[in-house]
Order: structure tokens, then C-alpha cells, then sequence
């Protein structure tokens, strides 16, 4: 068979060559064209596989090619026509259904099907407006109707104040906690801290943007202090960001080519999707924690996770874990990291570990570990695979100053994210003042202490408060959360369900948290309470709304 | 034959045998051929070895060797070659000093100005602690600066900067603060822009020479092109239409999209300023090809010639042009010399572009903190006009004592109006008229004389011997100590 196959196809292309009729060329000059290619390109193969599977590759190229500008010619026409009807919507007489109206309605919520008629209805203005990139535009979609933009819209409007605005919406969705120590602090020292740091050769010239070198080692001192001692870090591997985002930012842009994918347990923080996905173009996928497991991760499902987007052709290129947790709260055990890092090392992934709340564990039992204690004895190998991301203004309480650290052990993501740092730079006013407020160990252990101290307090009085209401919590270790199951309260056991109940906390109960479904977490019922605004009379207050909105939700029922 | 028919129709189309059949097979053999080659990764034979005989020594789990970081990231990584960087890095090795280390390397290659640190440090000495504790009722108030804010800026701030910059602008434009977006730098600024009016693989249009910064700030994250456009000397490098043309239609033919122009208006590294007309020409031709306009007007204080400056809001603003392509990116390190402070801003009458810009400043926002002082500092009319004043006119001595003595030396310079810098033409002294030659003398500049000024190849000027050099940190007994330097690698060239 396969002897005789060469011969038959030959005389089969000879025998075309002739009936297309090429001219005089007659059978010798067409066997001279034909015979050199027919040996290396059907080879072995025969006809069949010589030469119509390559012609059919070619034709399928072709087909997959036109198709996709097709694709491309109408995107852009739908770009075009969005930012024209954008430009042009008060005389187009449509209403914009998006952004501006009302925030707080549900409705609100599945705006994208509107703004997709919207843009088919307006009129096609060829060459008017000028387009923006379509990669911007998921940016500008983005997030506008989530939940945790509209809490915080409405917070923005109408905020709560003891004394001038007690009807006003509570604010239990944003982590900042400001009512905590750092206040104290600055009252006493800020005033001499920053005109000592400022002189004017500080504030004027252009310094190194990835932090100054005193400012790395007094972090370094500092992180070590949030770690109780356990880890030192060595000041040359730090790079300070303005904030956690941009450190974030510039980990996934160094660790992953656009398309690649990040692993993330969920529930997870609500910023990863702008963070990682926005600009670097790197995907996301989560990996679902169950309330059964008290919403632990299991190298199980990791590793599923991994398999099956392997398979749809993703590239996983790391892993981000936070810990502790947001926005459980919970701990990473020793052992957790240990298998964490075995997971990475058997895939050959990085791991960037989020331990923007190391300063803020307060919980009793469960000790902190940080990963760079675990690799702190592996091999460079395996430390070349870890990145911790750290946020000074979190455990300060002062996020306002956005400052984050990387710190990393790989050399090239280190000297990668050095240059990067220009596009998101620490000013200097920022530095001197954390260098005078962090550089002296005694301040900061104090620092650390009370903001410990205060976090406990007020998270026992909430988490008592709730139970009271009948809504337990997770057992929160660390960071300013608790993650309290509302799933009695929720009409149908639903994402709908969930963000019904969601709207009433805000417009009845006037509190703003954070839904789970924001969180990415795949049970229903679930949100963030984030308790670091609250100072102790606020929380009957807070007790007192949620239970008008326990009372409504009854009744209902 | 029943196989073949069916899609001969299809691919031979009228192509007839060669076209339709042989030609496919020859693409198909050689991209195998091809993949057949690059499919060993020849990598380091020194390196793979060791690396793998120890992962197999590892006793937990099979690893698979080193990890690696991502491709993109490793061009970023790797030091750069450009002459601006290594010279930068070569300065910080060995700095000159007036007093303690006179050998030094003297540093012309930094836009930064040292010019009016006297009238900085009076108002920050009275009016730093008022600024950042500022509150309604005059207590003190932390959470006044320590809270999240708008990530675009707070109002107060954006209402200041556009008072600010309509003032330096000559008072012909006024910007509206609801087109503001405040950024942590002029690089931030411009990468967000990159970022919202490209997509990668897009490519903006650029005058040649332009600040070597943009490679950076444009190509490493946001993968969009820069096309030059070549400016000769004969033109006092301005930027003609017809160079725009040429070049937008060679990127054409090249298949690759041009989205906008990026200028920096006075130019920077020439200095010199662009005239109405060519603003005009500029964005009429922009209109003709639907593409953004991206101003960079970051040195529009720093004006010290009798040219009138204007800004390309302006031109937007007369209501014969569509305005929404224009965008103008502005920033304080330069007019009002806080580097430190990082502070920048993008103006644009594209409402998405606007939209975008405040959500992305959650990577680069400016700290409440340093917001505060900027507000006092830009709010305080007096101080903003004296230090203007002052600082326009000691710009205007600097550059005549600096071109002064190049004058003497023989060595002539580029007519310029603003910017921190003067563009010097040293092919007078090159011994190849090349870029080699260029580079040459860059080296012998930066060994021999100890003077690090940024060649104009680091620019992409199409010219050889063109050099930037930066004058405004420098002290008047400096000067004669470049010149002085500058004379005897001259006669050194001689002997």
C-alpha cells in the first residue's frame, strides 16, 4: 500500500497538471516542477496526507483569518458608535442608562444588556468622533454597576457622622481604619517627623522612584516587627509602590504574558479584577472555597482548576493567595503553606502571597506565618517563585499615603518592577514621612500593639453584636473584616437573593458592605463587614439597622 | 479524486494549479521546516545541565527546573542600552561636587532645575505644616489626609492646577477642572494615555528628536509603537505636515495602525516652541486622519524667549476643530522643580478617555498628603507669581552664560524658547559623521571630560552630533568648568 501510494498520487497531480492546462508545458516541464516538492512534501505521507491536509490547513488559515477581521472591523464600529453616542447622547434623545442615574437600584445592576441596545440603536457616524482603544473600554464598563462601586457612591453622597448626618449611610464596606492608632501617632509627631524629613534637596530632586534606601530598610524593620521577629527581610529586595494595586499590577505584568491566567481561591479581594486584568491583560481564575470547609483552600481543587484550564489551552502562570485572608480573615497555617508551595513547585508556577494585613492580625489563637519564612530556608529555586506583596498604609491606618512594597527574590521581577516603579511612584513627602514614622523599632512596636489591640476590641463587640441578631461569622484572625453568613436572610438562595438583600442593608438599613458575590464567593449569602471604620458607639447603631432589616426580611417571608 | 475536487473549487478558486495548490504546499513545508528549527530551544549549555541534575536531586516533588517570568518582562529587566540611561547610571557612580569631589562627572543629562530652590524653601519653611493640616474649622483633622479619596484628585486641587496652568499659559486658555485628572508624574500620565488611546500593537506618531524617556514610559506595559518623524536642522527641527504625511502613509503601507501624534510642546530635547500655525496644522491633520492629538506641555512655564507659547487647548478650545482628539499632559516636576513630588496631570475633552483615566489612577494617584500642600502652594497667587517670574528669568541668564561660552568654544546650538536645556551641535567635533561617531564622542565625553550630556541618538535624531544638554542645575562657577572641559577634549581631537 504505502509503496504503491506514491506512484498513484503522482500521476494524480500530473494528470491536474495537465487538465488545467497550463500553457505549452507539456508533461516534462510540469514533472520537473512537480517531482522535487512531491519527495518532500508528501513524503512518507502519501497523497493523503502530503498535500490536501496542507491544502486544507492553508484554506482553513485563510477562512480563520477573515473571519477574525470581520470581527475586528465590527468591534471597532462598535467602539466608534459607543464614544459617538457617548459624545452625542443629549441630541440623540436616548436616555444613558448607565453611570449617572440613581445608583442604589437593582435594576441598575444589568446595565450591560442595555448598553449593548443602546450602542446597535444609535446612529452609525462614520468618521466623526475619534475612538479610544478597545482595551479601555473594558475598563470603562467596569465595575461601574458592581455593588462595591454603588455602596461606595452612596457612601460618598450622603456618609454618616454621629452628630451631623445621623441618618446618613455607614460605611462598613472600605478598609481603611482610620478611627484606630495611627491618629495618636501623628497628633504627637507628625508635625517635626515631616519638616525634619522635608528639607527641600528631599522634596525637590528627583530620588530613585523604587524608594529610598533608608525608607527599604526602616519597611524591612518594619515587617519584621509585623512578623514578630520570625523572618528578617533584606532591604534589596524590596520595591515600594504607590499602593497595594500597583504592586499587584506590576507582579502580574512581570509574572504573566497576556492571556496567561492567575489561580485565585475565592472569596477573594474585589480589586483583583482591575488590578490584574485591566491593563496587564492577564486572566483570572477562580477556585471556589466552600462554607463546608470553613472556606479552606484544598490542593484538590487547586490542582483541578489548574487541569481543566490547561486543557481549555490557558497558561496558569501563578497562584495569589492573601493572608490573612480577605475577606475571611482566616490564617494560613504552616502546614497550608508548605503544601502551597509543593502545589507551585510540581507546576512550576509563582506564588504571590498578599499579606497587605500581616500588621493587623489580632486574633488570639492562630499565629501568623509569612511566606518568606517558609522559603526563607528552601533553595534559591524555590524562592525565585515567591512574591509578597505589602501594604504600609493598611497597617498604619493611613491609606492615604499609598505606599505598598513587592518583595520579592527573583532577581529579574525585582530589577523588572524597579523600572516599572517610575510609572507608579512613591513621592517623597510620602517617604519621609513613613521613614520617621517606622524608623524607630520602639514606635513601631507600639504602632503594631495598639492597632492590635483596638482591632480585637472592636471585633469581639461586632462579632457579639451580630450573634445576637442570630448572624454568625467565620473566626476571624486578622485584617479588618468579618465574613458573616446572611443566608437566613435571603429570600431565595440565589446571587439575586443575595444582592436583594444587599440593596435593602444599603436603602433600609442604610449600611454599605460588601456582598459575596463581589467577593467571587459561590454560596449566596455571605458579606463582608469591614469593622476598622467603626469606633465602639457606632456598633449598637449598626446593630440597631441590621436589625430593622432582619424585622423587614421576616416579615416578608 | 472525489477527495480533491471538492476543495480544489475552494482553495485553486482561479489561482489555477500554482497559485491554489503548490503554493499553499510550499508555505505548509516551510512553516514546518521552520517550526522544525526553532523547536530546540538552544539554550545556555552551561546553565540547563546544573539546573536540571539538581531539580533531580530534589527529594520532595518533580520539579520542573527554574521558574520563569514573563516574556514581556524580561526586555524590562534587562539593563537598557540607550546612551540617556547609561549615562544617568554612570553619573551616579561618581558625581561631581564643587567641594569634595571635583573630578566628578557633572551631571547635564537630568531636566531637573535648581534654579529657584531659595523661593521653594521660603514658602515651605512658612506655610508646610499650615498646608498639610489644613481643615474647615482649623483643628487639626487626620482624616482630612489620611482617608481615601477620589482617586482623580480632589476638587479643591484640580481647580488650583487649572488656575495654575492657565496662568503660566499666559492667561489665553482656561481649563475646566472637570477635564482634569490628577496623576502621580508626568510618566503615569502619559502611559494612561497610551493605555486608553491605543491598543497594543498601535503605533503614535512622533517628531524626532524626542525625549528619551517615552520608550519607557509607552513601550514597556502598554506595547504600543512610536513611528518617528524625522526633523532636520535645516527646519530648526519643527515637525511639518508633510513629514506627518509621509510617515502615516509608510505606516500604512507597513499594516500597522497609527492612532495619534505625541509632541512635547516647547520641544524637548530642541527647546524650541511650535508656532500657532503649526498647532493648527497639526490638528487639522489629525482631523483629516481621525487620530489623537497628545500635547506634552510639561515645560510651558519654563519659557524664556521672546516666542509666545501656546497651548494646544487653546487651539481646541476655538471651536474650529473637533476637540474631543485633543488630550494635554502637564506636570509640576519641571515649572514649579518638585520632582519629588510627583505630580502630574491629564487635560483631555474625550469624556471616556477622561472616565478611564480616573479609574486607572488607582495605580498612580497622588497621596491626599502631598495633594494638600500642592493645594496651598498652587492656591497662593503672590508666591506663584514671583517664583514664575523669577523663574523664567533665571532660566534666560542660565542659557546665555551656558550658550555664551559654547560660542567660544566654536560650538553652536540650536535656536530654543524654553525647556531646561539647550540642543548643542558638536559635529564640529566628531571624528566620523555617524552615529558611531557620535557615540564616540559621547563616551570620550563621559570618560574624558567627565560630562554626561544625552547624545542625540538617544533621542532618534536623524542627525549625528546633536547633544542635550541640561543647564538649570547647574551653578554660574560650574560653567566655566564645562566649557573648560569641553575645550580641552577639543584640542585633544586636534593634536
Amino acid at each position: 500500500m504505502t509503496r504503491t501510494e506514491p506512484n498513484r498520487s503522482r500521476s494524480s497531480n500530473s494528470d491536474s497538471e495537465k487538465n488545467s492546462g497550463n500553457g505549452g508545458g507539456g508533461r516534462t516541464t510540469a514533472m520537473r516542477v512537480i517531482v522535487p516538492l512531491q519527495g518532500v512534501v508528501q513524503g512518507r505521507g502519501g497523497l493523503f496526507l502530503g498535500s490536501v491536509i496542507p491544502c486544507a490547513f492553508f484554506y482553513f488559515l485563510q477562512f480563520y483569518l477573515k473571519r477574525n477581521r470581520k470581527n475586528d472591523e465590527s468591534d471597532n464600529s462598535g467602539e466608534q458608535n459607543s464614544s459617538a453616542s457617548s459624545s452625542s447622547s443629549p441630541n440623540s434623545g436616548l436616555p444613558d442608562p448607565t453611570r449617572s442615574q440613581s445608583a442604589g437600584h437593582l435594576t441598575e445592576l444589568t446595565g450591560l444588556p442595555r448598553s449593548l441596545s443602546r450602542i446597535l440603536l444609535s446612529p452609525r457616524n462614520s468618521g466623526g468622533a475619534v475612538s479610544v482603544s478597545g482595551r479601555v473600554n473594558c475598563v470603562l464598563k467596569g465595575g461601574d454597576s458592581s455593588p462595591y462601586y454603588v455602596g461606595q457612591k452612596r457612601v460618598e453622597e450622603d456618609p454618616y457622622d454621629e452628630l451631623g448626618n445621623p441618618d446618613g449611610v455607614i460605611q462598613l464596606g472600605l478598609s481603611q481604619n482610620i478611627k484606630l492608632s495611627f491618629d495618636d501617632w501623628v497628633l504627637e509627631n507628625a508635625k517635626e517627623a515631616i519638616s525634619d524629613g522635608l528639607s527641600i534637596s528631599g522634596i525637590a530632586s528627583y530620588e530613585p522612584s523604587d524608594g529610598l534606601l533608608e525608607l527599604k530598610m526602616a519597611v524591612a524593620g518594619f515587617m519584621s516587627e509585623a512578623t514578630k521577629n520570625s523572618v528578617s527581610f533584606d532591604p534589596s529586595q524590596l520595591v515600594l509602590t504607590s499602593g497595594a494595586s500597583s504592586a499587584i499590577e506590576i507582579l502580574s505584568f512581570c509574572l504573566a504574558d497576556s492571556g496567561n491566567a492567575f489561580l485565585v481561591p475565592t472569596p477573594c479581594s474585589p480589586g483583583y479584577d482591575g488590578d490584574v486584568k485591566w491593563r496587564t491583560g492577564v486572566d483570572i481564575i477562580h477556585v471556589p472555597c466552600r462554607s463546608a470547609d470553613n472556606f479552606n483552600m484544598s490542593m484538590v481543587v487547586l490542582d483541578r482548576a489548574f487541569y481543566q484550564a490547561k486543557k481549555r489551552g490557558v497558561r496558569i502562570r501563578g497562584i495569589i493567595i492573601s493572608n490573612p485572608s480577605n475577606p475571611m480573615g482566616s490564617l494560613l497555617s504552616r502546614e497550608n503553606l508548605y503544601a502551597l508551595l509543593d502545589f507551585a513547585r510540581e507546576r512550576n508556577i509563582h506564588i504571590i502571597s498578599n499579606e497587605i494585613f500581616a500588621g493587623s492580625v489580632h486574633g488570639e489563637e492562630g499565629e501568623f506565618v509569612s511566606m518568606a519564612e517558609i522559603v526563607d530556608t528552601e533553595e534559591n529555586i524555590d524562592r525565585e517563585r515567591v512574591h509578597i506583596v505589602y501594604d504600609l498604609s493598611k497597617d498604619l491606618s493611613f491609606p492615604g499615603l499609598r505606599s505598598a512594597a513587592i518583595y520579592s527574590f527573583n532577581e529579574s521581577v525585582l530589577s523588572a518592577s524597579r523600572k516599572l516603579t517610575t510609572l507608579s511612584p512613591v513621592s517623597s513627602p510620602t517617604q519621609h514621612l513613613l521613614i520617621s514614622a517606622i524608623s524607630n523599632p520602639k514606635n513601631v512596636q507600639r504602632l503594631v500593639k495598639t492597632n492590635r489591640q483596638r482591632l480585637q476590641s472592636i471585633y469581639m463587640e461586632l462579632v457579639k453584636g451580630l450573634k445576637e441578631l442570630g448572624i454568625e461569622c467565620t473566626k476571624s484572625n486578622g485584617g479588618f473584616y468579618c465574613w458573616a453568613d446572611m443566608r437566613g436572610l435571603i429570600s431565595s438562595y440565589s446571587e439575586k437573593g443575595e444582592i436583594e438583600l444587599w440593596n435593602k442593608l444599603l436603602n433600609i438599613g442604610k449600611i454599605n458592605v460588601i456582598p459575596g458575590s463581589c467577593c467571587h464567593c459561590i454560596e449566596p449569602g455571605w458579606f463582608r463587614i469591614c469593622f476598622s471604620n467603626l469606633s465602639e458607639r457606632d456598633v449598637p447603631v449598626v446593630m440597631n439597622r441590621i436589625r430593622k432589616v432582619c424585622q423587614t426580611c421576616k416579615s416578608q417571608n | 479524486m472525489r477527495l480533491i475536487v471538492p476543495l480544489r473549487g475552494v482553495i485553486q478558486g482561479r489561482g489555477g494549479l500554482f497559485v491554489g495548490s503548490l503554493i499553499p504546499c510550499c508555505l505548509f513545508y516551510f512553516l514546518q521546516l521552520y517550526l522544525k528549527r526553532r523547536r530546540p530551544p538552544p539554550s545556555d549549555p552551561t546553565e540547563l545541565p546544573r539546573t536540571f541534575s539538581r531539580t533531580n536531586l530534589f527529594s520532595r516533588g518533580n520539579s520542573i527546573g527554574r521558574v520563569r517570568v514573563s516574556s514581556r518582562a524580561v526586555p524590562v529587566a534587562k539593563p537598557s542600552d540607550s546612551p540617556y540611561y547609561i549615562g544617568l547610571e554612570r553619573v551616579k557612580t561618581d558625581p561631581y561636587d564643587r567641594m569634595t569631589n571635583t573630578d566628578g562627572i557633572i551631571q547635564l543629562g537630568l531636566a531637573e532645575s535648581t534654579l529657584c530652590f531659595d523661593l521653594l524653601q521660603r514658602w515651605m519653611s512658612e506655610n508646610l505644616m499650615e498646608s498639610m493640616m489644613q481643615s474647615d474649622d482649623g483643628e487639626f483633622d487626620i482624616s482630612s489626609i489620611a482617608m481615601y479619596k477620589p482617586f482623580e484628585g480632589l476638587l479643591e486641587l484640580r481647580v488650583a492646577f487649572a488656575d495654575f496652568m492657565s496662568r503660566i499659559m499666559g492667561g489665553n486658555v482656561s481649563f475646566d477642572p472637570s477635564n482634569m485628572v490628577i496623576t502621580a508624574g508626568g510618566t503615569p500620565a502619559i502611559e494612561v494615555l497610551a493605555f486608553c488611546l491605543a491598543d497594543h500593537g498601535n503605533a503614535f506618531l512622533i517628531p524626532t528628536p524626542y525625549y528619551p524617556g517615552f520608550d519607557r514610559d509607552i513601550k514597556f506595559r502598554t506595547g504600543v509603537e512610536l513611528i518617528p518623524v524625522h526633523c532636520r536642522s535645516s527646519d530648526n527641527f519643527t515637525v511639518t505636515v508633510s513629514a506627518l504625511e509621509q510617515a502615516l502613509n509608510q505606516a500604512r503601507k507597513r499594516g500597522s495602525k497609527v492612532s495619534g501624534i505625541l509632541f512635547s510642546n516647547p520641544s524637548n530635547p530642541v527647546g524650541n516652541i511650535l508656532s500657532r500655525e503649526t498647532l493648527c496644522d497639526i490638528l487639522r491633520f489629525a482631523q483629516e486622519k481621525n487620530i489623537h492629538v497628545i500635547s506634552d506641555e510639561i515645560f510651558a512655564g519654563s519659557v524664556y524667549g521672546d516666542k509666545e507659547f501656546v497651548s494646544m487647548a487653546e487651539i481646541a478650545g476655538s471651536g474650529e476643530f473637533d476637540k474631543t482628539r485633543v488630550h494635554i499632559i502637564y506636570g509640576l516636576s519641571k515649572d514649579l522643580s518638585i520632582p519629588g513630588f510627583r505630580a502630574g496631570v491629564i487635560y483631555s475633552f474625550h469624556e471616556d478617555v477622561v472616565n478611564a483615566a480616573k479609574k486607572l489612577m488607582r495605580f498612580s494617584s497622588v497621596p491626599v498628603l502631598v495633594q494638600r500642600i500642592l493645594i496651598s502652594l498652587l492656591s497662593d497667587v503672590r508666591f506663584i507669581e514671583g517664583y514664575m517670574a523669577a523663574h523664567r528669568q533665571r532660566i534666560r541668564d542660565k542659557h546665555i552664560r551656558f550658550v555664551e561660552g559654547l560660542k567660544q568654544l566654536g560650538i553652536p546650538c540650536a535656536e530654543s524658547g524654553g525647556g531646561l536645556y539647550c540642543w548643542v551641535d558638536m559635529s564640529s567635533l566628531l571624528t566620523s559623521y555617524s552615529e558611531k561617531g557620535e557615540l564616540e564622542l559621547f563616551e570620550k565625553l563621559l570618560t574624558v571630560a567627565k560630562i554626561n550630556a544625552t547624545p542625540g541618538t538617544a533621542c532618534y535624531c536623524i542627525e549625528p552630533g546633536w547633544f542635550r544638554c541640561c543647564f538649570t542645575a547647574l551653578a554660574d562657577e560650574d560653567i566655566p568648568v564645562i566649557m573648560e572641559r569641553i575645550r580641552q577634549l577639543a584640542e585633544s581631537f586636534r593634536s
